[in-house]
């Protein structure tokens, strides 16, 4: 599953980061290709949901953070003064722990992302709507109720409703912290299917708190642990024979 | 042993047992104390309505005040409230909102944000004569308003401010952040995101809290009577639409008036019993303009309660 030979897509070098003087990231050092799989996996509190709002700019949010390193994506550093981070973000979508949908319809949901790139064609929107609802395959269970409440939906529904919303904007990067830990097995399998599809076109950054999860869904692994990243290596690899004996305690279970 | 366990029990039986005549002695204490509140107010409201309401007719609303009792009515009253209203609204709620919005989402957490947070929240309590006193400064004397419609609006907009502005912060505060978060995830700015959701489902609470700040502004008697309205009026402020190019006009601003709650304080305090009469009638119409927003505001809450649920 790992191609060595696929194209880089997002490259942190010696990334830092600070909550006022807590050092929360500590040099991390990843190449993360693109149409794969990037799983991290780690224990509760080592940074992983830091480092992926790294990625684009959402930490910035955060007040009292401080960021050093560098960021490249396609070889280009997000961090220089001149990026504009608004539309960094519409090109490094985010899915979010705990499904987030606006509290509007379901159509508003995922036509807001679109009015924010400037498309304001109603048939445009309509089509657009429709194909980002299908691409997140929920097209099924919505296209009779477009105009319900996004919150009357199913917490499975939801989630895949977010990855709708972000997959309506078009993004290059998809990055998705524990889009499933607030979800039912058979959601989960879904939101997992749904993640092999859309490697097919994105570069996708998955946190997950889910051995299991990392080891099916993924291609690459990197392993956190403290605001470090102790290992990234090919998924099969850190599941088999990881070369830190930390790393292999975790995967094998003995803490985290 | 075993006595002893029952004793045990005894003894903690006893404790329940005391527990529960608590309770009981607290509800009913608490009962008697809502039913004197409850039974105060409804003979006060009784009592105005015995007196005024046969007063209540068309002449009533369409007689400006008069020497003669039965031929006064309060039509400089109520159209002096509802244009100085007007005013309030127009400054306190766009310009409450703004700062609401400016210190919840824009203003950094800083030692200033601090002092004018706390400043705001003891505002709110600040004695209304307070704000009267002010405003005959700020607005009659130094930027020479004079004693018009455009002053009494402006003090009561700055008596209601700081209602507005806590409403509007409070309403704001309950958005979720992974709301915020959702919308900047997908590339929006921050204009974007307050336009398109912080406003949208806050928008219930913001406008409760407003109409709840018109309608203590509307019986407000003490500031307005400082910075001058007179009791007897006997015109109309100039009309708001007019036959030439712009067809509007904003004269009436510069006009004297008068309200309704200085026409009541102004019938009060005459001797004669007839124009007590027209007070509570008077009292009654204000009443239900109070009673009429409130009820709006706590329907608006209702509505938009139900619509959002996070
Ligand atoms: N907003 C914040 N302010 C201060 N410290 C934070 C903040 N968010 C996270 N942290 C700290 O940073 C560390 C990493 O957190 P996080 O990235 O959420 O971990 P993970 O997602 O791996 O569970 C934790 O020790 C956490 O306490
Ligand atoms: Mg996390």
């Amino acid at each position: 599953m790992a191609e060595m030979n696929s194209s880089v897509k997002i490259e942190t070098r010696n990334l830092h980061l600070y909550y006022s003087s807590f050092h929360a990231l500590k040099d991390i050092n990843i190449a993360m290709k693109d149409r794969q799989i990037t799983a991290l996996i780690g224990p509760s509190g080592c940074g992983k949901s830091t480092f992926l709002r790294t990625l684009n700019r959402m930490n910035e949010l955060i007040p009292n953070t401080r960021t050093e390193g560098r960021v490249m994506l396609d070889g280009e550093d997000i961090y220089q003064p001149t990026t504009d981070v608004v539309s960094l973000r519409k090109r490094v979508g985010m899915v979010f722990q705990r499904p987030n949908p606006f509290p509007k319809s379901i159509f508003e949901n995922v036509a807001f992302g679109l009015r924010v790139l400037g498309i304001f064609s109603k048939r445009e929107i309509e089509e657009k709507v429709e194909q980002s609802l299908k691409d997140a395959a929920i097209w099924p269970e919505v296209s009779d109720r477009l105009h319900r409440n996004a919150l009357s939906l199913t917490l499975g529904q939801q989630q895949r409703l977010c990855i709708a919303r972000v997959l309506a904007v078009e993004p290059e990067v998809v990055l998705m912290d524990e889009p499933c830990s607030a979800l039912d097995p058979i959601a989960t399998l879904k939101i997992e299917e749904l993640m092999q599809e859309l490697k097919k076109n994105y570069a996708i950054v998955i946190v997950t708190h889910n051995m299991q999860q990392a080891a099916r869904t993924s291609d690459w692994t990197g392993f956190f642990l403290l605001g470090e990243m102790l290992e990234y290596a090919p998924t099969r690899d850190i599941f088999t024979r990881p070369k830190d004996k930390r790393t292999e305690n975790y995967v094998t279970g003995r803490y985290g | 042993m075993p006595t002893d366990n029952d004793k045990n029990i005894q003894e903690i039986r006893k404790k329940i047992a005391l527990n529960k005549l608590r309770d009981h002695l607290f509800w009913i204490i608490g009962l008697l104390s809502t039913l004197i509140g409850f039974v105060l107010l409804f003979t006060l409201i009784i009592d105005l309505f015995i007196d005024g309401f046969p007063r209540l007719g068309w002449q009533f609303f369409t007689s400006y005040p008069s020497r003669f009792p039965e031929k006064a009515g309060i039509l400089s009253a109520w159209v002096g409230t509802i244009l100085v209203m007007i005013v309030t609204a127009a400054t306190a709620v766009p310009l409450g909102i703004a700062a609401g919005i400016y210190l919840e989402e824009y203003g950094k957490k800083n030692w200033l944000t601090h002092l004018i947070e706390i400043n705001m929240n003891n505002l709110a309590g600040v004695p209304s004569i307070v704000y009267g006193l002010l405003a005959l400064g700020l607005f009659v004397y130094f930027l020479k308003f004079g004693e018009s419609i455009l002053t009494g609006g402006l003090t009561l907009g700055l008596l209601i401010l700081p209602m507005v502005v806590i409403a509007t912060r409070e309403s704001i505060r309950a958005i979720p952040n992974s709301i915020r978060e959702a919308s900047y995830a997908l590339g929006a700015t921050k204009w974007q995101t307050i336009k398109d959701h912080v406003l949208p489902y806050s928008f219930g609470g913001i406008l409760t809290g407003v109409i709840i700040g018109l309608s203590r502004a509307i019986g407000e008697t003490a500031p307005i009577i400082t910075v001058g309205a007179l009791t007897f009026i006997a015109f109309l402020p100039s009309s708001l639409i007019t036959s030439e190019f712009p067809f509007l006009s904003f004269k009436w601003l510069m006009d004297p008036f008068t309200v309704m709650p200085i026409q009541m304080f102004n019938w009060i305090s005459r001797p004669q019993t007839a124009f007590h009469i027209n007070a509570a009638a008077a009292g009654i119409v204000l009443l239900l303009m109070t009673l009429f927003m409130n009820g709006f505001a706590i329907y608006l809450r209702y509505r938009f309660r139900k619509r959002i649920k996070w």
